[in-house]
């Protein structure tokens, strides 16, 4: 490359990082595997795989850091990430598309036609006579037995109050870093943490009062089916979101990030304001109606 | 790290190992791509010549029949992720960088990664082969309850799964933000040529139905092995809920394996017809139409499920649909032929065979899409010859059409033009001679996935399996004069072809490892 002035594209190096991340969540998914088909040894290869997935991520991450604070980035790559992180978070949003189509398709659908609704009478008195359509529930077997639901006043209500909280706060870092000013930008953030973490707190409490006072579990039929992989995915994002946030906070403190450039603390921005929507619509769809 | 250093590297030369396993360069890349997707094609085809061999004649000679079911699942498997979506990957990294005037492709080492799970996810599937249980025999749609029984395969399964949606989701991911981003000025979008174009549309197919598809098998992960009950009505739910889900990313999933097709075929007509495409714009505008209706016709797959009527009415009308801008599109390729100064190399050749035998597929789908005479043709062997119809001489086609089209331009050298020609005339008829009589054998109410059948079908299939024994070593003439070309042969002209146009045509024939580092400016 001759002409290789300020404003042309970096090509980045050749990198081990993507491979050694393959190599990890190979190791990790097949130790999962040997676990779950009872082999001894799919524990410890899982956790490995897990670290080395870890470690590995942290290290590639590190790099892109690294050269993004030399000053190798300019407004193009900014833009390529940019994009790339847009259409990430639309990918989980459709995940997450497929476990709400779960939901509703359990609760408008399925349910009413065990219970003998539309067309389907035949099938509720030949195959699951006397169960009544009704949502909540564990279906025709009562599957894990007698259950109370969630309701969502509680910890549901305050959880939604966390989160929404912790948008704002985020919102005023993110002007604190626009305008400048370090110390809304670094107490916003710390505010952030906690809030998220706090969330986390209250999310382990609900699920162990579920699972020690209500009897409502991942084997609660297709409530807690919908109730648990929802919840569950959507707390995995938050702990995911969190971590990324903290790392925005050590980036922050070391003088990462300009008013003009500061594309990391965006993409965890736009990461967590897309795990707090998806929160309201558990609160509303899987809580509240 | 001074920017200094950071530019050494386009002098390096590392070795071998380093080269491949490190790349950051999409034309690297892009090779890996479409070397992996040859090897899986002959892994893919393997099955399939097992297959043809149980039904060469009626009863069972060769294999166990739960072999016989592993063998159908891990040859659509295969032959959907591991040949035909890497394949178009592989062009997608090669072409799009120097179509759309960009340097390289967005995300470079994201690129990698993209490529370097899938050997491993691969090598995940395929150990299932050895294990306890057997691979899995439940077709590759993966019903539930009968994938449920699978064996020790069913978690390296769905993971494997898992994998290859993240390779597609990054590789997609890029392919966007590359098109949006890495367009050379002047280049507007409407100026974008059509290979773009599909890829970019097939792109946001992708990242919004991988996704899905993920969430549908970890439902089936859980539902084995963590008591959630998704897909079993003793616990509210619905197995026929997993089809909707599956679908879903089904559907769109199709059209991922034919939109580049199509960019392909709108490439390599007007080349050797020596006119521009006929209608441009409503090329563009029909691959989007199919793209949104991609997303309403999932359950045309499951009109004998027991869904309510007005079920089956949407998805019977939103299903026809789809033949106005697939038939806009044949009507254009038609156009662009029509009085054109046409010569019939090679590439033209597996172009115009996709023309014709594509949209003959695309008949038998029409009819499949009627849902009265769906009732019949339901997990029949006319399923299996329209599918097959619109994947082998469709997307098979095309992408070796696009094979002969790009070689000389990636490697500098003209291809064997009489092996060439043999090759697709051997593929043609064979292909014909495999797939045509399943129309027949399936109308007269044949199963698909059975490894024997009634004394009536013998005839046709034996046709059949003599077809696909020629298509599969047809193949290996294509496998040599590939690696014949990358070898040597007649020294390639920059414009390679006489009408071709585009910028990837005005770069040296091979390209230097980096190109456009300076964007051309677009008139």
């Amino acid at each position: 490359m001759s002409s290789h002035g300020e404003n042309s594209y970096y090509i980045p190096h050749g990198s081990y990082w993507p491979i050694f991340m393959s190599v990890s969540l190979t190791t990790l998914l097949v130790g999962f595997s040997l676990l779950l088909n009872e082999v001894p040894v799919g524990q410890i290869m899982m956790f490995v795989g897990l670290a080395m997935t870890l470690f590995f991520m942290f290290q590639w991450f590190r790099t892109v850091v690294l050269e993004s604070e030399h000053g190798t980035y300019n407004e193009q790559v900014d833009l390529s990430f940019r994009w790339g992180m847009f259409w990430f978070i639309f990918s989980e949003v459709m995940f997450f598309a497929a476990f709400f189509g779960a939901l509703y398709y359990a609760r408008i659908l399925s349910v009413p036609w065990i219970g003998g609704a539309g067309s389907e009478l035949t099938t509720n008195t030949q195959l699951w006579a006397g169960f009544e359509s009704m949502w909540p529930t564990n279906g025709p077997a009562e599957l894990g037995g007698d259950y109370k639901i969630m309701g969502a006043w509680g910890l549901p209500a305050i959880n939604t109050a966390l989160l929404l909280t912790s948008g704002v706060t985020l919102t005023i870092a993110h002007h604190g870093l626009l305008e400048n000013h370090r110390k809304p930008l670094i107490w916003g953030l710390v505010a952030t943490i906690l809030l998220g973490v706090l969330f986390m707190a209250c999310q382990a409490l609900e699920y162990y009062e579920a699972y020690a006072h209500l009897n409502l579990k991942l084997s609660t039929g297709v409530y807690g089916s919908t109730f648990f992989m929802l919840t569950g995915f959507h707390g995995m994002h938050v702990t995911i979101g969190a971590i990324m946030l903290t790392v925005i906070l050590f980036r922050v403190l070391r003088g990462h990030f300009t008013p003009e450039q500061h594309f990391g603390f965006e993409a965890v921005a736009w990461y967590w304001h897309f795990v707090d929507v998806v929160w309201l619509g558990l609160f509303i769809f899987v809580y509240w109606l | 790290m001074s920017t200094a250093t950071v530019d050494d590297h386009h002098d390096e030369h590392p070795g071998f190992f380093k080269r491949w396993i490190t790349t950051t360069n999409h034309k690297d890349i892009g090779t890996l791509y479409l070397l992996f997707s040859l090897l899986m094609f002959f892994v893919g085809g393997a099955m399939a010549m097992v297959i043809r061999a149980e039904l060469y004649i009626p009863g069972l000679q060769w294999v166990e029949p739960g072999f016989f079911n592993s063998m159908t699942t891990m040859h659509a498997l295969i032959m959907i992720f591991g040949a035909v979506m890497p394949a178009f990957t592989g062009l997608a990294n090669w072409l799009i960088p120097m179509m759309v005037g960009g340097c390289d492709m967005a995300l470079p080492r994201l690129n990698n990664w993209s490529f370097w799970i899938l050997p491993f996810a691969f090598t995940m599937l395929l150990s299932t082969l050895f294990m306890p249980g057997g691979a899995p025999a439940g077709g590759w749609t993966m019903y539930p309850p009968l994938v449920l029984q699978t064996g020790n395969a069913f978690p390296f399964v769905i993971f494997s799964i898992h994998l290859m949606g993240i390779s597609s989701i990054m590789g997609s991911i890029n392919v966007v933000a590359t098109i949006l981003n890495m367009r050379a000025p002047g280049m507007t979008l409407l100026k974008m040529p059509l290979f773009v174009w599909t890829w970019l549309i097939t792109a946001y197919l992708l990242i919004a139905t991988m996704p899905v598809l993920a969430g549908a098998v970890t439902m089936l992960l859980t539902d084995k092995y963590f008591a959630t009950s998704f897909f079993s009505a003793a616990g509210g739910g619905d197995p026929v809920m997993f089809q909707h889900i599956f679908w879903f990313f089904g559907h769109p999933e199709v059209y991922i394996l034919i939109l580049p097709a199509f960019g392909i075929v709108s490439h390599i007509i007007p080349t050797f017809a020596r006119k521009p495409l006929f209608g441009y714009s409503s090329m563009v505008y029909a691959t989007a139409s199919i793209a949104f209706l991609s997303f309403i016709v999932w359950a045309h797959h499951m009109f004998t499920v027991g869904m309510p009527l007005v079920g089956e009415l949407f998805f019977m009308f939103s299903t026809m649909l789809i033949a106005v801008p697939t038939g806009v599109k044949v009507f254009n390729w038609i156009a662009t032929m029509w009085r054109g100064s046409m010569t019939f190399e090679t590439p033209m050749l597996f172009a115009v065979g996709f023309v014709i035998m594509f949209t003959l597929g695309g008949f038998s789908g029409l009819m499949l899409a009627i849902a009265p005479a769906d009732f019949q043709y339901h997990d029949t062997y006319f399923v299996v010859a329209h599918f097959h119809y619109v994947l082998v001489p469709g997307a098979v086609f095309a992408i070796m059409a696009a094979g002969y089209f790009w070689l000389p331009k990636w490697t500098g050298h003209m291809y064997n033009e009489t092996l060439g020609k043999w090759h697709f005339w051997l593929s043609t008829i064979f292909v014909n001679l495999t797939f045509f009589p399943m129309h027949f054998v399936g109308l007269a109410g044949m199963p698909r996935r059975i490894p024997d059948y009634s004394l009536q079908f013998t005839e046709f299939n034996t046709m059949a399996s003599i077809g696909s024994f020629g298509f599969g070593l047809s193949q290996l003439l294509f496998a040599f004069i590939v690696f014949q070309t990358i070898r040597g042969g007649k020294k390639a002209t920059d414009q390679v072809w006489e009408g071709a146009e585009g910028l990837e045509w005005t770069l040296p024939s091979p390209p230097p490892a980096h190109t456009f580092d300076v964007p051309p400016v677009i008139k």
